[in-house]
């Protein structure tokens, strides 16, 4: 601590520069967060989904349905706990910006499939009579300002018509995780108005007793609906969610290069400042070698001011990140998930430590190695 | 007593015997010092002289462990530095010799009172301890109640003062001077000589000087003059008892 002053004393010596370079930090560590945001939106499926559940699709596509008969087939599997369905709805609200992903639940077994969702019981009794009743996640509903008993008119895509529900509860994540940005109504609603497709369900997704026999349960499950007008393809939650993610592109590969080149190009910007700045000191860095201290203290005192500089431009810019990743999903329903991760904070701190120590071992290594005769020329 | 004939008076505090130094430029070996022999005993004041090259500076260097002989050796105090790794060479700087430079060499982002604590945090002393020590260098130079100012908001001769007091805050075994008045005014200049005469006289401080300027060196008790890498004795008038 006795050498803090001599840190704080030499990032304010220019102070211009300092901004600027803590400034860089800021800038590529608030992409840093918004990347990281926007990838863990688009993975949040993938990391939340249920070990124990798998979803049951038509084999032909994701937008071919399933007969409903298919229910209690899938519940006589042994190994199977539990069944459910929905259907993607896909209707708009007032505008077509306005996207939110709606679901028709299988009212009986939808709640139980997904525990992580909670909806207090008079509620859920509330959604269970009435025909036209929603069930909306918080985060929806504080996007629209909704309270519970309100009517939302929404107009169908897939399925024509004006369809108009009645609020009835609210659901919550257990985890911060949780997508709470869904709109749930009765698929018997939903199957009593449709003109077409009736008796049919989106999907399935089933409960196992034991995760470890998922790979025998998908080949028998697919297996016994092999040859039939509507064959299915089975899938573990957490590989149907990563392959919607695949079919954005490989996301993960864009961060990175993005991500890469910033960072590359941060450390060059850096390590240059700071070699620099070191070389305007040499004569200062001598003496302090004079009076006794040594090559390690001069080669510390760089790099702790350089890793300064990185962690508190780093922090800034990823607390501007946390910022406006709290005003929620920027693209108005495409990232419903859409915040920094304390886990993403941790990795950017470090990221912005490696970045600076990196940038800063090379200006070190030359101020630690410097002969203080040479640097003097005379003492 | 300083003497440059290699006997000594064994009570030397600084004693150098048989000190070269050689560098090599291209393919040529130039030959600084040959053969120096030197003796200088507790309480002394030395001014070296001489032309540009004669190897002033790097007999300063050598005395001060910031460079290595290329032959010969150094005993300060007993402690025979020529052969001790550049780890035991800062640590025996720290300890011993307290540097003064021509362009005072103040850190310029740091105050006065932190310039001066320099030497003081490779010590195990407390803070108070620190600051205890900081105030009566800086009130030994006369700088007391400039403590808070950084160098910028003093003057050539106050920065000086700063850069002895930092010399001085650790009580190191003696002084090295590199024409520490070169860059100020005559009367700066003699301020900062009459300050070295007190530290040497009422203080008891060993001091070795380079100077160019023959005003300074007469305030010192003998000038030595540097002559192709040679010494040789001077007395200046009025100093030797």
């Amino acid at each position: 601590m006795k050498y803090l002053h001599l840190v704080v004393s030499n990032l304010f010596r220019k102070k211009t520069r300092t901004a600027l370079t803590a400034g860089s930090f800021a800038v590529a560590l608030f992409l840093f967060g918004i990347l990281a945001a926007v990838d863990g939106a688009f993975k949040q499926g993938v990391d939340v989904a249920g070990v124990d559940r798998l979803v049951v699709l038509n084999r032909v596509s994701i937008i071919q349905p399933l007969p409903l008969a298919y229910r209690d087939r899938l519940a006589r599997v042994p190994g199977v706990t539990g069944v459910t369905f929905a259907n993607w709805f896909g209707g708009v609200y007032q505008d077509e910006r306005n996207f939110f992903p709606q679901f028709a639940i299988d009212r009986e077994h939808y709640r139980q499939m997904y525990p992580e969702f909670v909806v207090p019981d008079d509620q859920w009794q509330a959604f269970l009579t009435d025909k036209e009743g929603a069930i909306v996640g918080e985060a929806l509903m504080e996007r629209f300002k909704w309270k519970v008993g309100d009517r939302i008119p929404v107009k169908g895509t897939i399925f024509p018509g004006s369809w108009e529900f009645n609020i009835r509860g609210v659901y919550k994540g257990r985890r911060i995780q949780d997508d709470t940005t869904q709109f749930w109504f009765r698929w018997d609603y939903l199957d009593e108005r449709k003109a077409f497709t009736k008796g049919l369900v989106g999907w399935y997704v089933i409960r196992i007793a034991n995760p470890d026999d998922a790979v025998r349960l998908v080949k028998v499950i697919d297996e016994q609906f092999a040859n039939s007008p509507s064959e299915t393809k089975t899938d573990t939650e957490k590989a149907f969610a990563a392959s919607f993610v695949k079919q954005m592109g490989n996301i993960q590969l864009l961060i990175m290069s993005v991500g890469s080149v910033v960072f590359f190009t941060l450390l060059l910007v850096t390590g240059n400042t700071m070699a620099i700045a070191v070389r305007e000191r040499t004569r200062e860095l001598a003496v302090l070698k004079a009076v006794g201290f040594r090559d390690g203290f001069v080669l510390a005192l760089v790099i702790v001011e350089t890793m300064t500089v990185a962690v508190v431009g780093g922090g800034i810019g990823l607390g501007l990140a946390k910022l406006f990743t709290l005003r929620g999903d920027p693209t108005g329903g495409l990232l419903p998930f859409f915040y920094v991760s304390p886990q993403s904070i941790a990795l950017g701190l470090g990221l912005a430590l490696v970045v600076g120590l990196a940038a800063g071992i090379l200006p070190a290594l030359s101020a630690s190695r410097l002969r203080v005769v040479d640097a003097l020329r005379r003492i | 007593m300083v003497s440059i004939d290699g006997r000594g008076d064994g009570k030397s505090l600084i004693r150098a015997r048989g000190l070269g130094k050689t560098y090599r430029r291209g393919g040529e070996e130039i030959h600084v010092l040959q053969g120096l022999n030197l003796d200088v005993d507790p309480g002394d004041f030395v001014a070296f002289m001489g032309p540009s090259g004669s190897g002033k500076t790097t007999l300063l260097n050598l005395l001060g462990g910031l460079d290595v002989p290329s032959a010969g050796s150094v005993i300060v105090a007993g402690d025979e530095i020529t052969h001790m790794s550049a780890r035991k060479l800062t640590a025996w700087r720290a300890r011993h010799v307290g540097f003064v430079f021509q362009m005072y060499n103040l850190i310029p982002v740091l105050t006065a009172f932190q310039n001066v604590e320099l030497p003081l945090l490779l010590t195990s002393l407390s803070k108070a301890e620190r600051r205890r020590h900081v105030e009566t260098a800086l009130a030994v130079v006369g700088l007391g109640d400039r403590m808070h100012h950084y160098p910028r908001q003093l003057s050539g001769g106050q920065e000086q003062r700063v850069g002895i007091a930092r010399a001085i805050v650790a009580d190191p075994t003696f002084l090295l001077c590199d024409e520490p008045t070169g860059d100020l005014d005559r009367k700066s200049a003699d301020e900062i000589l009459d300050l070295l005469d007190r530290l040497v006289r009422d203080h008891g401080k060993t001091a070795l000087m380079v100077t160019h300027d023959p005003l300074a060196a007469a305030r010192a008790r003998l000038v030595l003059h540097l002559e192709k890498g040679v010494l040789v004795e001077s007395v200046t008038a009025g100093r030797v008892p």
